[in-house]
């Protein structure tokens, strides 16, 4: 698939910023003042920043309100109304965090299960797509989960949970390169599948492609056949297990609670993160790209 | 609603003849000329001039090479794909507008393009690469069965059936309703043993394909048999007589 900047930047800044949310809805830590105000418009900023940046790969982004409607079938629609619905729970609990109003913070918990089924609805995107073997499996969802999990815990200064989320992050993006790598293969669509021509009929045999019909990439091949810089996987592997695993797993709970350790371990996590979810989308393989003889 | 029905009328779609396709394109031109002036957002074209032309189409022919197992001359089989108008459609409840729908009617699946915000992820959702997105609209684009042509009294009768079927000139495309075993497509698809593309992805797909025929395979059940089986007559039976006996 194609990595467009616009859907790596909002997955990765949205997940982190839904994840701090998330963590500051359940008073963890617990804030007041500007470090409230800094701490919640930074989650805030994340979150809104990612979503409106997911908003410039539509085509007709004006019309965005009708991505409301679909709730009972879409997993982007229900993303859309997640989204929403969290970042309108949280806003009283972070105003009276801010201005120490004393508020009850009931909204703060609900508001924060809605950050985390958010994260969720935007796996499930990607998840549920059977036309994408290495999305469709189980993997997709844990990551997403995890990688707001550390990134929301880092910038939420828990570094018990940040370490924990982080190491588990290396678990299952090791899992998820393993299994991944053969999801294609396993679902065993071919050019024969694709056409019918490998198995039905008295003509059988290997299937290739003789002449393309287009002389240059349309729309299919330009979203989702992506050949490019496949070649620098493992280099971006070891960036993403080190950058967003590894490195804070080990880090954080060495680290003193100084602004300056949480920037380095939380620029160190979101370089693993982009990492991560550029080969994310570069090396899924779309079964489309079967009719092409190219993936 | 972008749920899908769970039953159509109707399940009206194209048998296409991987047998007769000569992959003269004349399908996608025609499709190309009959969607791009009614129905919706016409497909657009970049740099149709220049050095790399790209467009929105809804129909391409492919050509495919099989090379059979027994290692008799390679055949070449031309292969048009269009939107199959899948029964369990996974482009249609992905779509978080309700832009994407399967009609209750006649099972053809639709794209509203006023309400569609032209995020992809129903040609994402789509196996068979049945939808472009128009570039200078925004909008999704796929196969509307021609419904702007099929219903239209306004078109002499034998007009009203898909530009594409209309335009073949091998009559490689048929269109009909499925779910009635007595239409032409039914009966067809019965007898050429019509298939599904990836059956394994559950989508069910409506139109079907019919499969090449074998026309070039050397009889392999008595290899020398036409050498030894000569019975010439006439005036080359009395010249091989004759220059047998020189
Ligand atoms: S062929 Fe693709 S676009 Fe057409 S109905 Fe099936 S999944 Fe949807
Ligand atoms: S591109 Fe349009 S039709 Fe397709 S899923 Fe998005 S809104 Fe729906
Ligand atoms: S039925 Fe109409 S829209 Fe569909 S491929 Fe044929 S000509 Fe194009």
């Amino acid at each position: 698939m194609h990595p467009a900047p616009s859907v790596i930047i909002f997955t990765v800044f949205s997940g982190m910023g839904f994840g701090l949310l998330a963590f500051l809805g359940v008073g963890l830590p617990a804030t007041s003042g500007w470090a409230a105000f800094f701490l919640w418009g930074l989650g805030y900023g994340l979150a809104v920043g990612g979503l409106l940046a997911s908003t410039f790969h539509l085509g007709n982004p004006q019309r965005f309100l009708r991505a409301f409607t679909q709730w009972r079938s879409s997993w982007l629609s229900r993303e859309a109304i997640a989204s929403v619905g969290c970042l309108l729970a949280l806003a009283p609990v972070a105003l009276s965090d801010w201005l120490q109003l004393g508020w009850p913070r009931g909204l703060g918990l609900i508001g924060a299960a809605l950050a985390v089924l958010t994260i969720f609805c935007t796996s499930m995107i990607y998840a549920q797509l059977k036309t994408i073997p290495r999305w469709n499996h189980w993997t997709t969802p844990a990551l997403f989960m995890l990688f707001a999990g550390a990134g929301g815990a880092i910038l939420a200064g828990q570094n018990g949970a940040g370490a924990v989320f982080s190491a588990l992050l290396v678990a299952v993006l090791l899992t998820a390169f393993r299994i991944g790598d053969g999801a294609f293969a396993a679902r065993a669509q071919t050019l024969g599948t694709a056409t019918g021509l490998g198995i039905i009929g008295p003509v059988q045999g290997a299937v290739r492609v003789f002449e393309q019909p287009h002389t240059s990439p349309n729309y299919l091949m330009r979203e989702m056949i992506y050949l490019v810089a496949r070649k620098h996987v493992e280099k971006l592997r070891a960036l993403a297990l080190i950058g967003a695993g590894i490195g804070p797993a080990l880090l954080l709970p060495l680290t003193p609670p100084t602004m300056m350790g949480f920037a380095v371990i939380a620029l160190l996590h979101l370089i693993g993160a982009f990492a991560a979810r550029w080969l994310f989308f570069a090396q899924a393989e779309h079964v489309v790209g079967l009719y092409y003889g190219q993936r | 609603m972008t749920s899908l029905p769970t039953h159509t009328e109707k399940r009206l779609g194209l048998a296409i003849d991987l047998d007769t396709c000569v992959g003269c394109q004349a399908c996608v031109t025609a499709c190309k000329g009959w969607n791009d002036q009614g129905y919706g957002a016409p497909l657009s074209d970049q740099d149709p001039y220049g050095a790399a032309p790209s467009g929105a189409f809804l129909n391409r022919v492919h050509s495919y090479e099989i090379t059979a197992a027994d290692q008799s001359a390679a055949v070449i089989v031309n292969f048009p794909r269009s939107c199959l108008h899948c029964e369990d459609a996974p482009c249609v409840p992905v779509c978080p507008t309700g832009a994407s729908y399967k009609r209750v009617e006649d099972g053809i699946v639709l794209v509203n393009e006023d309400s569609c915000i032209g995020c992809g992820l129903c040609a994402w959702a789509c196996p068979y690469g049945a939808r472009e997105m128009d570039a200078d609209m925004g909008v999704m684009k796929k196969c509307t069965l021609c419904v702007d042509r099929i219903y239209n009294d306004h078109l002499p009768e034998e007009d009203r059936v898909p530009a594409c079927v209309r335009t073949c000139p091998t009559g490689a495309r048929h269109f009909g309703d499925f779910a009635d075993p007595e239409s032409t497509v039914s009966k067809l698809s019965a007898a050429r043993g019509g298939y599904d593309l990836m059956p394994d992805l559950g989508t069910r797909p409506t139109n079907k394909y019919l499969p090449p025929r074998r026309k070039d395979a050397p009889d392999l059940s008595a290899p020398l048999a036409p050498l030894l089986d000569i019975q010439a007559t006439g005036f080359a039976g009395w010249l091989d007589k004759v220059l047998g006996k020189i």
